[in-house]
């Protein structure tokens, strides 16, 4: 019943080595092929045991199915099996000798910008998939829009099903070029185009015999060797306080010490630093840890600093450099992704997490929102409110002012979600202009 | 100094969940560590003692006992207790069926692990516990595979798999109404054989059940089942001594052990890494069918 034979076996070897981490999302409409294209690298990477591979066979018989429904690896919930669809997104793991991988897979149809949001935000690196005989889709096209607005920096797109068209290159190169053509709107690097069969395993684990043509590196060549030393932003110091650290111990009676995780930049010992919101400077006096003491840090780095001067501070509060600050604003400009089914009503208070902080705002402006398909701007009204799935363009005045940075220029204190008060569920995503 | 700013994934996966260690100590009153004396709850305790640094853990550990335990986990239990100082609290299944909340299931060496979690959600309540550490992984089980850092729990201690809050790049909202918690798991992202890794790596020390060691066992149903004082072969199981180890820590009365010759963490990272069957495998609680972890996750389990 399966179609697949190990054939290269690129297991890692178990001893432990050090190894970069990749996360990366994978996208794609119902039938492009994704859950074969991830099953096709687990399964070659030996991360599919034996147990689960009989489940899987069992599972696909209950289910209907006359091949092996690699879905049902990751549709683990009895809901996502009786109704035959991914609700939510899903987490796979699997290593190389070069690399570990986490896989962020965003399911198809239901909920997709929701779900694409959520899945891409904790990751650098898209694969799209587009099935050969189709093209590129208008969801190809949102995907890419997506992929672009939570600043992905790697993109690999795969065409798959090479084998239904002849391995034609001709039909290749027009998919590629139209899709260069559509980035050159958009804000992504790095961009592959990889055309390969997960079913058949062209050009995922080893290279095709059917594609003479093709020059270019494989799947999973392409993401063991994504260059990775760009990403982190280590240019702009960003240390919000998660929490004070006062232990009172007989060890450690004088201690003051403030726990956070590095968010960018490098926090050096001896370092001028400002305390946001207060502006009160001070400096690093020592960078602590369970493992011993440090003499820097960076993300995605969890220490505990103490500085010179008995200052107040408390979490949420920021240290940033003299010379290179956050902002330190009330009103802030934001792109939104509604999560709620519930839409986004400007007349409502909201509650904000962004960094350790969490403020309250009011809606001042309702711009505009953008139709992911044809990139054009609609109005708001009450007509034609932000509903769930939509991205929106939105002015918000806080309580309390935020210590930020825009998204484009640092993630992590660039991002923030939107909680209602009354529910506390997650409504929003915020991405600050 | 660091020679370039690249962190090896361990590390990073360290890293993460002191992040979320430290998210939930701030966001929530009162926790405590769900703490079975397995390598996945021993793992997370390593990693509050590193988010807590260089104050102590403050928290209590709450151990469910459904008195079906290996003797050598409860000796493992207490001397860790000991050593680093810490609370622990333990709430007995025993307590929960003599009060009439829970009934026995029927037959030989029947099973308390469903029941465990109404000593659980009961525990949870009395202690008026916010939210609980736990070491589940996201790997382990399919229906695991969906769960959140921050896992909300209605005020009937229910989780909606359905219905969870998504969870954007790693703000964690650990928002609540009256009567709602959260359960936190920080390995969600953690492999079995990150585990083991870092159990290496840290110097981590883990029951001796983990290590091949002879022992006598019986078969039935191919599960290999230790002879213990809840688990008793029926008349036509041979008993034989055999080299074995658990790759996980259950209740003697559904935790299957392996064949084994791996008795140190290195020879334990090369089975597990050429392992053809997952960890879950050697339990008998998930193969009642194919939901069964999301059942009972739902009711309020670990």
């Amino acid at each position: 019943m399966s179609h697949f034979e190990k054939k290269h076996l690129v297991t890692a070897s178990g001893y432990y080595q050090e190894k970069e981490l990749l996360r990366f999302s994978t996208i794609g409409s119902v039938d492009d092929g994704k859950s074969t294209l991830i099953g096709r690298l687990l399964y070659e990477t030996n991360s599919i045991a034996d147990d689960q591979m009989l489940a899987l066979e069992k599972a696909s018989i209950n289910s209907g199915s006359d091949y092996l429904n690699l879905a049902l690896l990751t549709d683990g919930l009895t809901a996502e099996r009786e109704q035959g669809i991914t609700i939510d997104v899903a987490y796979r793991y699997f290593e190389t000798k070069k690399r570990k991988f986490i896989i962020a897979d965003c399911p198809g149809h239901v909920q997709y910008t929701r779900n694409m949001i959520t899945g891409t935000s904790g990751v650098n690196t898209a694969v799209i998939l587009v099935d050969a005989r189709k093209g590129l889709q208008e969801q190809t096209l949102r995907h890419a829009f997506l992929s672009s607005l939570v600043q992905i920096k790697h993109l690999v797109l795969c065409v798959n099903k090479m084998d239904l068209v002849d391995f034609r290159e001709d039909l290749f190169d027009n998919i590629k070029n139209e899709f260069y053509k559509y980035l050159s709107r958009l804000d992504i690097a790095d961009v592959q185009c990889i055309p390969i069969s997960a079913l058949n395993g062209d050009n995922v684990i080893s290279r095709s015999n059917n594609m003479s043509w093709y020059q270019g590196v494989t799947l999973l060549y392409a993401l063991e060797n994504i260059n990775l030393f760009s990403d982190p932003n280590l240019v702009d110091c960003r240390f919000p306080i998660q929490k004070v650290v006062r232990p009172l111990s007989e060890d450690y009676y004088d201690y003051r010490g403030y726990s956070g995780r590095v968010e960018s930049g490098v926090l050096r010992v001896g370092d001028e630093v400002v305390v946001l919101p207060s502006g009160f400077s001070s400096k690093i006096k020592s960078i602590d840890s369970f493992d011993g003491q440090l003499e820097e840090a960076f993300y995605p780095m969890c220490v505990n600093v103490s500085i010179e001067d008995a200052l107040d501070i408390s979490r949420g509060d920021m240290l940033v450099k003299p010379n290179n600050r956050a902002t330190v604003s009330q009103d802030v400009d934001l792109m939104i992704c509604w999560l709620h089914k519930e839409p986004f009503d400007p007349k409502r208070k909201y509650l904000i997490k962004h960094t350790t902080r969490e403020v309250q705002c009011l809606v001042k402006e309702a711009g505009y929102k953008i139709n992911v398909n044809t990139l054009h701007r609609e109005q708001i009204s009450d007509q034609n409110p932000i509903k769930m799935n939509d991205i929106g363009r939105v002015q918000i005045r806080t309580n309390t002012p935020l210590l930020h940075d825009s998204y484009k220029k640092n993630k992590n204190t660039g991002c923030l979600i939107m909680i209602d008060e009354f529910t506390h569920e997650t409504i929003g995503a915020g991405l600050i202009l | 100094m660091a020679v370039n700013y690249q962190i090896d994934y361990l590390k990073q996966l360290e890293y993460e969940s002191i992040y979320i260690i430290r998210e939930a100590l701030s966001q929530f009153t009162k926790t405590a560590l769900l703490f079975s004396g397995g390598k996945d709850s021993i793992t997370v305790l390593h990693l509050l003692r590193k988010a807590f640094w260089p104050a102590k853990v403050n928290i209590p550990l709450l151990h469910i006992d459904t008195g079906h335990n290996f003797p050598e986990t409860i000796e493992f239990r207490d001397r860790i207790v000991e050593k680093l100082g810490l609370t622990l609290i333990v709430k007995k299944v025993q307590d929960t069926i003599n009060a009439g909340k829970a009934r026995e299931e029927k037959g030989l060496n029947p099973s308390r692990n469903a029941i465990q979690s109404i000593t659980l959600l009961d525990a949870i309540q009395e202690l008026d516990l916010d939210a609980c550490f736990g070491g589940a992984r996201r790997d382990e089980e399919k229906s695991r595979a969906k769960e959140r850092f921050f896992s909300h729990r209605d005020e009937f201690g229910q989780w909606d798999p359905k219905n969870q809050r998504p969870e954007l790049w790693n703000l964690l909202n650990g928002r609540k109404n009256k009567g709602e918690n959260f359960r936190i798991f920080p390995l969600s992202n953690w492999t079995e054989l990150d585990v083991w890794n870092y159990i290496k790596s840290e110097n981590i020390e883990v029951p001796s059940l983990y290590y091949a060691h002879e022992r006598n066992v019986f078969n039935m149903n191919g599960v290999l089942y230790a002879v213990g004082e809840f688990m008793q072969p029926t008349a036509n199981c041979l008993v034989e001594n055999k080299k074995v180890r658990f790759r996980t820590i259950g209740d003697m009365s559904c935790t299957g052990a392996v064949l084994s010759e791996a008795d140190n963490n290195d020879r334990v990272i090369e089975e597990i890494a050429s392992s053809t069957i997952t960890e879950r495998g050697t339990r008998v609680d998930d193969q009642k069918s194919d939901a069964s972890m999301e059942e009972r996750k739902k009711q309020g389990y670990f």
